[in-house]
């Protein structure tokens, strides 16, 4: 609860006059009875009209503090509920923009956006119940039954006799109920990705001739789900015939007692309505309670599933770096007998013992076949993961000696996954830097062989592009995602499998221009095809995690068997056939 | 945050924030632009956003009675339970009158106070017993309804052309199934009951109170007008914010799922300061219009609450004077407050219920829009069929249809019975002048022949957009052609029966979706009859099988969302094990092997070669290795064959082929 203080702190008026707000209209409500009860057991009975007025008068003022009240309390209520998570939302979100690969790793995206999006909204409307109805509900049953006591205990005692009845029924229904309603959500949500399942597959479904399948498929489970609704709401619609009867089996009971009181003439008449008023008022604030509760209890998953994001460790952090200032400069890369696993418990590293070395300036192709470790290796060069023994040094010092920003502003990286962010490709190359200048956009679009095309879009540099980039093809999309790294002037510049759409004419002119303009910079290039890496200076082969090859084209042609496979496995017959 | 940065935000979000009234609902949709066939991709669109007004209320209702008129008789039952329960109620709290009065006369007794409170019993107990059954029945009906409805449109959706698929988007779909259709369900379980209810509730109070005093009646009434005005301001305004709440809600919602699916990204960049800054905008524009949203729709409930206080009030006073002056009987006094104190209740009721139905009324309206679409035009009356007999296929020909009296037909019918001919399927796939556009505006073919020999293999290469997966989209009828002709063993494709055309053409598409379930039954999909010997036998051939056997439980393994815990190219080995089961003579694979590398490749070569050795093949790829070896490549290029021949006729033409097999021009 603590760390949810500084949320509540700056709002701290918001979240006392919110509920305070509210007690004045219970206040309010309670009294009234009572004045009605005067009316009818003093003014009624003793014929005082001025009496019967100025009651009247206190009714109609108590009732405008009621519209008073009622109007701050939702005011307050909102302010703090919605403040509050606004906050949270806020430092979700800083704690993503902190998280580590790893911790990236850790949670999908979907969890993440849900955290972030609905969960937050439901702790939002659960602190907004919880300030509206918190003191609203026990205030109401405590005001109630206090009155009802002040003026006839005997009667009173009616009412306590019911109460924990009322409350081990609805402790029965929702305890029964809950379970059921989780079965039935389990079940809806089944049945929404049965049907999200069968938009994406249409033409499978489709051309396989399976619509009468997917049909019954659905059917079937269209059917468990109706079933599990009508378990759980079968229990629920209890709630109602219970409570009306608790309450009108109270009323009875007052009137029974009450009346024989009035018989014996203990008890003014106009205390029997106040009383029954009294016990509406009791029955429901014991209803309104329990409907918070289990409302909360929803609530407070969500706020479990936010607690987890903020409380990850973000297991990557340059706080203890021992060189803040330095930059990277001339970019010699150097791995010493680094290994790595994603998860500690891993029997299977999935880089062991690779050691290496590129000069600043060189070209390095890495090569091998899919989920040997390629990718892991690259990612250590600008610490987007720690290695786990070991250690990368970046111009001969260790990359967790950088400041984070410094290391990664000398290392330019275009990722296998990329993304490009809805907003024009003008937006979009300045990623790599804000300042950019009109030449050096066009400059980087340039060497990426990106110009041409985006040119020849009507709108050119100021083309909108959709989420994802979804308006470009696969092979121009991975050509604005290269001009944006080329745009950092990186030291080092990594491309993983980053032309695997580009076609090889292209990709060869990407490559020319990079041996001029980027000549200082050391490129590392992971590619499928061996023509892409063919020229480099020295090509690294892996093999499930270990360096099985190292040195020129030439040197592992002879050597390396690994690499003369996957060379055979491309070149045969386009060696022969040319 | 810098003074130009937000003057940036805010010109970038400005429409988006503060959209004119008609273009909220589209606010939340993401407004991804169109896929690569004119298919938008969008996400969730229109959550929490089943607003909108219906368009012809009458004919909706009338459809939607039809999904609850089958359970007439429990209707019947439902209605009488509610009014039955409804004067119940109304006449438990009246009750108390006579009671009261009998207290306080001279002649009230222990006895019959007694009697009082045993009708008050029985009518109580009617009362909770009628509200009971007809929420009981109720839930019964509507469940019932919503499960067929849903049923329904998940039956409509499979007749609909793969067109309407590419023209719509998926998110728009899914929330027709679920918000649409909750909202339908929410008014059939609720909100006519208890507008009902509500009703016979203002009419029968108003009745009571009248009966009990005319003059309190004509206070309580004053109140009303007041009442009213009161919801229908609040209700205004709390409409207005709640659609500026839902916009900025829809806007910052889409910038955490984009930022946060880009995350990797926004690292490698540096970039997290940035994000945070455009997130702190909208969060805090966010933060202003929920408050205000939220707090006009939290002030409904205490305006209404303290107005009928007031009127408590008033009547209190008013009847105290009446009891003095006029010898208003305080049991009719009682009893008039208590009515006086609920009257608010249902008319508050009935006017939030209007909305609910509006909006429930909408999402039928959405709902039914989809059943109303055009399905795949039927197949015609006398289509042929195609039937599988131990290891071959053969077309099943009406007698009656028109190509069994062209030319030469009979030469090659195997036997024929009273009503059909028989004719064995080998396979041969003809394109003639084939023009074709997805909209009348765009051609995408123009006047494309082709053709391939039963068991030959043809190549498709060419830009993106050049039309080779249009051409696959033709030959199954996922489109119908504008012009020309597409035959399979001569018989035109519109002459066969659709669900027969497609059994017998296996597709490996790029997209790779497999579904829920285990890798057994995902294979199996290609052929339901398969046994676990021939699943088995169907990974082997596409390499699929040492891989399987390395998952946790094998071929028991289950997959989930799409695939998710198999590689791109795993995924695609699934697919083609998919095709290699089905024993369809004809084998269309688009981009099939685009993911996975080339080493594995290579080893799925063989077992390719089988697959494709019994099958006519139709292959488009990438990787113009992939293609090589096949008996005719076609290069397309705007829709057109610009270059047609074996690999080697090809290379020696010099052309488009050969520049791009060195490497000259590219594909994009």
């Amino acid at each position: 609860m603590k760390r949810y203080w500084k949320y509540m702190k700056p709002y701290l008026s918001a979240f006392i006059l919110g509920p305070v707000l509210m007690i004045i209209e219970v206040i309010g409500e309670v009294v009234l009875p009572k004045l009605m009860a005067n009316i009818i057991n003093i003014g009624a009975a003793n014929h005082d009209v001025p009496y019967i007025l100025s009651m009247g008068g206190a009714m109609l003022g108590v009732a405008a503090f009621m519209i008073i009240g009622g109007i701050g309390g939702a005011y307050f209520a909102a302010k703090a509920s919605i403040s509050f998570s606004s906050d949270l939302r806020s430092d979700v979100f800083d704690q993503v923009q902190k998280f580590s690969f790893a911790n990236l790793d850790q949670f999908s995206t979907g969890s993440l956006v849900t955290r972030l999006t609905n969960d937050i909204t439901q702790v939002q409307n659960m602190i907004n119940m919880i300030l509206r109805g918190m003191l609203r509900a026990p205030g109401m049953l405590i005001g109630a039954l206090f009155m009802a006591f002040m003026m006839n205990y005997q009667l009173a005692l009616v009412v306590l006799v019911v109460i924990p009845v009322l409350v081990l029924l609805i402790v029965i229904v929702i305890k029964t109920a809950f379970p059921r309603f989780e079965i039935m959500q389990k079940k809806l949500d089944a049945l929404n990705s049965n049907i999200q399942e069968v938009l994406t597959n249409v033409r499978v479904i489709k051309s396989f001739v399976r619509e009468e399948h997917e049909k019954e498929r659905f059917a079937t489970s269209n059917e468990e789900l109706k079933q599990s609704s009508l378990n759980a709401f079968k229990v629920v619609i209890l709630n109602m015939p219970i409570m009306m009867f608790m309450m009108n089996a109270t009323t009875l009971g007052v009137v029974w007692f009450g009346g024989k009181q009035i018989l014996a003439g203990t008890m003014p008449v106009g205390d029997l309505t106040a009383f029954t008023t009294y016990i509406v008022q009791i029955l429901m604030s014991l209803m309104i309670l329990a409907m918070i509760l289990l409302q909360s209890s929803r609530a407070l998953a969500s706020l479990r599933r936010i607690t987890e994001v903020l409380d990850a460790e973000i297991n990557l952090t340059d706080e203890n770096c021992s060189l803040p200032e330095k930059k990277v400069e001339s970019g010699r890369v150097e791995f010493k007998d680094v290994s790595f696993r994603y998860y500690k418990d891993n029997q299977e590293a999935v880089l062991s013992h690779i050691t290496f070395r590129v000069e600043s300036g060189q070209v390095l192709g890495i090569i091998g076949s899919t989920g040997c470790g390629k990718t892991t290796l690259v990612q250590m060069i600008p610490r987007l993961y720690d290695v786990d023994e070991g250690q990368v040094l970046v111009d001969g010092v260790d990359v967790k000696d950088y400041s984070l920003k410094n290391l990664r502003d000398g290392v330019g990286m275009v990722l296998q996954k990329n993304v490009l962010f809805s907003g024009s490709i003008a937006e979009n190359l300045m990623w790599g830097n804000a300042d950019a200048t009109k030449e050096e956009i066009l400059q980087a679009a340039g060497a990426a062989q990106a110009d041409a095309f985006i040119s020849s879009f009507t709108e050119g540099y100021r083309t909108e592009l959709g989420q994802g980039g979804v308006n470009v093809s696969g092979g121009q999309k991975q050509r604005l995602c290269i001009a944006r790294a080329l745009l950092k002037k990186p030291k080092i510049l990594i491309l993983d499998d980053s032309t695997s759409a580009v076609d090889t004419a292209t990709e060869a002119k990407i490559r020319e221009s990079f041996g001029s303009t980027l000549k200082d910079t050391t490129k590392i290039i992971i590619a499928q095809r061996i023509s892409s890496v063919m020229e480099a200076d020295r090509i690294l082969v892996l093999d499930e995690g270990k360096i099985v090859g190292n040195g020129s084209h030439e040197q592992l042609l002879s050597e390396c068997e690994q690499y003369q496979e996957i060379y055979y496995s491309q070149m045969d017959r386009e060696v022969s056939a040319s | 945050m810098r003074q130009e940065k937000l003057e940036y935000l805010q010109k970038k979000y400005e429409s988006r924030l503060n959209p004119k009234e008609d273009v909220v609902m589209a606010a939340g949709m993401g407004g991804r632009p169109k896929g690569p066939h004119g298919g938008p991709h969008g996400g969730h669109g229109r959550k929490g956003m089943a607003g909108g007004k219906p368009k012809n209320v009458k004919k909706t209702v009338g459809r939607l009675f039809s999904y609850i008129s089958q359970d007439k008789w429990k209707l019947m039952i439902v209605a009488f339970c509610v009014i039955g329960g409804t004067i119940a109620n109304l006449a438990g709290s009246y009750v108390l009158r006579p009671v009261i009065n009998g207290l306080t006369s001279e002649n009230g007794s222990t006895s019959f106070l007694l009697k009082g409170i045993l009708t008050m019993l029985g009518i109580y107990l009617i009362g909770i017993l009628a509200q009971y059954l007809q929420q009981r029945i109720m839930i019964t009906i509507s469940q019932g309804a919503i499960c067929k409805l849903r049923n329904d449109l998940f039956g409509k959706l499979q007749q609909l052309p793969v067109k309407y698929y590419d023209t719509h988007n998926n998110g728009d779909m899914m929330s027709r199934f679920t918000n649409d259709v909750d909202a339908v369900g929410e008014m059939l379980n609720n909100t006519v009951v208890q507008l009902i209810s509500g009703t016979i509730n203002i009419v029968g109070t108003f009745a009571l109170m009248l009966y009990t005093n005319v003059w309190l009646t004509l206070v309580t009434i004053v109140m009303i007008p007041l009442m009213l005005k009161a919801v229908q301001f609040v209700g205004k305004k709390s409409r207005r914010y709640y659609s500026a709440q839902q916009a900025a809600i829809g806007t910052l919602n889409g910038y955490i799922e984009e930022t946060v699916t880009g995350q990797k990204v926004v690292k490698v960049f540096n970039h997290e300061e940035e994000s945070r800054e455009e997130f702190e905008y909208l969060n805090t524009d966010l933060k202003g219009k929920l408050i205000r949203a939220q707090f006009f729709g939290g002030i409904m409930g205490p305006i209404m609450n303290g107005l009928s206080q007031v009127s408590y009030s008033l009547t209190a006073c008013v009847g105290g004077i009446l009891c003095v002056m006029r010898g208003f009987d305080v049991g009719g006094f009682t009893v008039f407050v208590n009515y006086s104190r609920q009257f608010s209740r249902p008319i508050n009721e009935v006017a939030m219920q209007v909305n609910t139905i509006f909006s429930a009324l909408a999402g039928a309206e959405r709902v039914f829009a989809v059943m109303d679409e055009a399905p795949e035009t039927p197949d015609q009356e006398l289509a042929v069929g195609i039937e599988a007999e131990q290891d071959k296929n053969y077309y099943v020909i009406p007698k009656e249809n028109p190509l069994a009296k062209s030319e030469g037909f009979m030469e090659d019918v195997v036997r024929q019975d009273e009503r059909y001919y028989y004719k064995e399927m080998k396979g041969a796939v003809t394109l003639k002048d084939v023009t074709f556009g997805y909209t009348p505006e765009k051609t995408i073919l123009k006047k494309v022949s082709l053709y391939a020999k039963p068991g030959q293999k043809i190549a498709f290469v060419g830009s993106t957009g050049a039309g080779k997966t249009t051409i696959t989209n033709l030959i199954n009828r996922f489109y119908d052609i504008d012009e020309g002709v597409i035959t399979i063993d001569g018989i035109p494709v519109t002459e066969l029966s659709r669900d027969s055309l497609r059994k017998n053409i296996a597709m490996v598409l790029q997209d790779t979706h497999l579904f829920t379930g285990t890798v057994r039954e995902n294979i199996r999909y290609g052929r339901l009859d398969a046994t676990d010997e021939e699943v088995e036998q169907a990974a082997r051939t596409a390499s699929a099988h040492s891989f399987i056997m390395r998952l946790e439980h094998g071929y028991d393994t289950m997959l989930e969302g799409d695939g998710a815990n198999l590689s791109q190219g795993q995924r695609q080995l699934i697919n083609i094990a998919r095709a290699a089961i089905s024993k369809a003579p004809v084998l269309i694979l688009d981009e099939a092997t685009s993911s996975v590398d080339t080493r594995t490749e290579k080893h799925i070569e063989r077992g390719m070669d089988r697959l494709m050795a019994t099958r006519t093949t139709l292959v488009i790829a990438h990787r113009l290795s992939t293609v090589r070896n096949a008996n005719a490549i076609m290069v397309l290029e705007n829709g057109e064959i610009i270059e047609r021949g074996d690999h080697d006729d090809l290379l020696k033409q010099k052309g488009r082929y050969y520049e791009l097999y060195t490497g000259l021009t590219e594909l994009d």
